[in-house]
């Protein structure tokens, strides 16, 4: 095969799928630090990138303290959400009287603006860590019911018609069919879940707590220390990051066969 | 076999394509008697099918014609188990059908295998389902993918399989815990003209080796013609037995058969019960 030679390093290097958004935040806190310096923004306003690097690195004991508290709600609630949200939704894709008692109630439930009643949580369960975990869990809940709802749905019924006809009861039937083929839809939900639950905590932090990013921010805000809120932001970006990463890599674990995991497959066999 | 010349050379009418009778007290196969299906809906019941009495023999290739929505589908879940009939009862083997009895194998239009199991443990569903032993079956299910040519690709995923090799596994798991009749819903309805007349004499010649009984619905009036020992008309819904009519082509046959005059007369003769009634789909 006269395939062109590999242009070597550099190109390998873009190549790598963590590259290009690199290069491409690289591009942004340029830019954002050029508009700071061309338009002669105030630094009570925006702060430059500098000043939040040079944060991040004096206040990194601190910053990652701070950030446990934050990761431990998210991952509670987030858990939570899984935890509950999976069997709602094979109640409601199983069962038409469920879901029309049960699914519009939920849908209305999430009109409700979560950080209006998060002070609520604090009157009833203080300032600990339970009122973030709920405030996690109530934002993250919802888009795991609605995409498993739809997994479930998605199955053919000729498929169950066919290990019914086995004579399969309807706990294998479910086990056999029904279950994997949702498992796509329930990990698309469950990682739009993840993040979700990170923004939730924070909003458990910053209604009533005395640790956590989310109180970082709401007290560096009370002093005007921008650098200080900018670096928080960072902190909670690469926790839902990290977080969504990981929810990936185990998806990936576990439905290897889907589309949109096939290229790993033709390469491991 | 005769040349296969279609002349009008008078081809002795109507003397070998008489409407059958089926004969009674037998209890081997398949017994239909008064068999209806009314489905109770919101706006009221939608009868999709009207009293049916028939007999498909054992060991017989048994094909349905009839136009869309006559109530076919409908036909083969009562005789699977997976709906109780409104009326009459269903025998299979002699034994009344109310539930799933896990005595058929179904093949669907769509292949329908588990895109997260391998070729091989596709066909092992059944297995799986109805809990028998799997070492056992094993064999079973490696012999059958070898009948249908698909040896070597039992660790490969569905997707990896083009559409005919898959409708070929999926009769494989039809077959593979060994049920006396195969229930097959337009199983090729989804192939190309080509692929779709080799796996016909495929299927002949499976049906041929494992002495099944076999059911199978089709629009296509040829293959039903070619595949059948006898074919039954349904009429539009609610469907009801039109005619029943013995195809007397010797077996085995090669596709050089649908240019023999008896097949085409047999084709034609079919073929005006949907002129008479409208249209065909």
């Amino acid at each position: 095969m006269a395939e062109p030679k590999p242009q070597g390093a550099i190109s390998k290097l873009l190549n790598a799928a963590w590259v290009r958004p690199f290069l491409f935040l690289v591009f942004i806190v340029v830019a954002w630090d050029l508009a700071i310096r061309l338009f002669k923004i105030p630094a009570y306003q925006i702060p430059s990138p500098g000043d939040v690097l040079a944060v991040l690195r004096t206040e990194w004991p601190e910053l990652l303290r701070q950030s446990w508290p934050t990761t431990y709600a998210t991952v509670c609630g987030f858990l939570l959400s899984a935890l509950f949200g999976i069997p709602v939704a094979m109640l409601i894709a199983g069962s038409k009287t469920v879901e029309s008692y049960v699914y519009p109630l939920l849908v209305f439930s999430q009109s409700v603006p979560k950080i209006a009643i998060a002070p609520l949580f604090v009157v009833w369960f203080g300032f600990g860590i339970i009122p973030k975990v709920i405030s996690a869990f109530l934002l993250g809940f919802f888009p795991v019911v609605v995409s498993a709802v739809q997994g479930f749905k998605s199955v053919d019924p000729d498929m169950v018609d066919l290990a019914r006809a086995m004579q399969g009861s309807r706990l294998q039937v479910f086990r056999a069919v029904n279950l994997p083929h949702a498992l796509p839809a329930i990990f698309s939900g469950l990682k739009v879940s993840v993040t979700l639950a990170v923004v939730g905590a924070v909003v458990g932090e910053f209604v009533g707590s005395n640790s956590g990013i989310g109180y970082v921010m709401q007290r560096s805000i009370g002093t005007f220390d921008l650098p200080t809120m900018f670096a928080a932001l960072v902190i909670l970006a690469l926790l839902g990051v990290i977080l969504f990463w990981i929810v990936d890599r185990i998806e990936k674990l576990v439905i290897p066969w889907h589309v949109s995991q096939r290229e790993d497959v033709i390469f491991a066999s | 076999m005769k040349p296969a010349t279609v002349t009008s050379e008078t081809v002795q009418p109507a003397a070998h394509l008489r409407l059958v009778s089926d004969r009674a007290g037998d209890t081997s196969g398949i017994k239909l008697s008064g068999v209806s299906k009314t489905y109770r809906t919101r706006d009221g019941d939608v009868p999709s099918l009207r009293p049916l009495d028939f007999h498909i023999n054992d060991g017989e290739f048994f094909v349905v014609v009839g136009p869309s929505g006559c109530g076919k589908s409908t036909l083969l879940k009562l005789i699977s188990g997976l709906l109780p009939p409104t009326s009459g009862e269903i025998l299979v083997e002699g034994e009344k059908v109310t539930t799933p009895h896990g005595n058929v194998g179904i093949v669907f239009q769509n292949a329908l295998l588990l895109p997260w199991r391998n070729i091989l443990n596709n066909v092992m569903l059944p297995i799986d389902m109805k809990r028998l032993p799997r070492q056992e079956y094993l064999d079973r299910a490696r012999s059958l993918l070898k009948l249908v040519g698909l040896e070597g690709f039992e660790k490969k995923l569905p997707w990896q399989l083009s559409g005919g090799m898959q409708q070929r596994a999926s009769i494989c798991r039809a077959l593979v815990h060994d049920p006396r009749i195969m229930l097959m819903d337009e199983p090729f309805g989804a192939l190309d003209a080509l692929t779709r007349e080799r796996m016909n004499v495929e299927l002949m010649r499976i049906q041929r080796e494992t002495k099944k009984t076999v059911l199978l619905i089709t629009h296509s009036i040829p293959e039903a013609v070619f595949l059948a020992d006898r074919v039954l008309v349904m009429t539009e819904r609610p469907g009801a037995v039109a005619a029943i009519y013995d195809v007397p082509l010797p077996r085995p046959r090669s596709l050089d058969v649908m240019a023999d005059p008896v097949f085409t007369e047999l084709v034609q003769r079919i073929r005006k019960h949907f002129f008479s009634q409208g249209a065909l789909d």
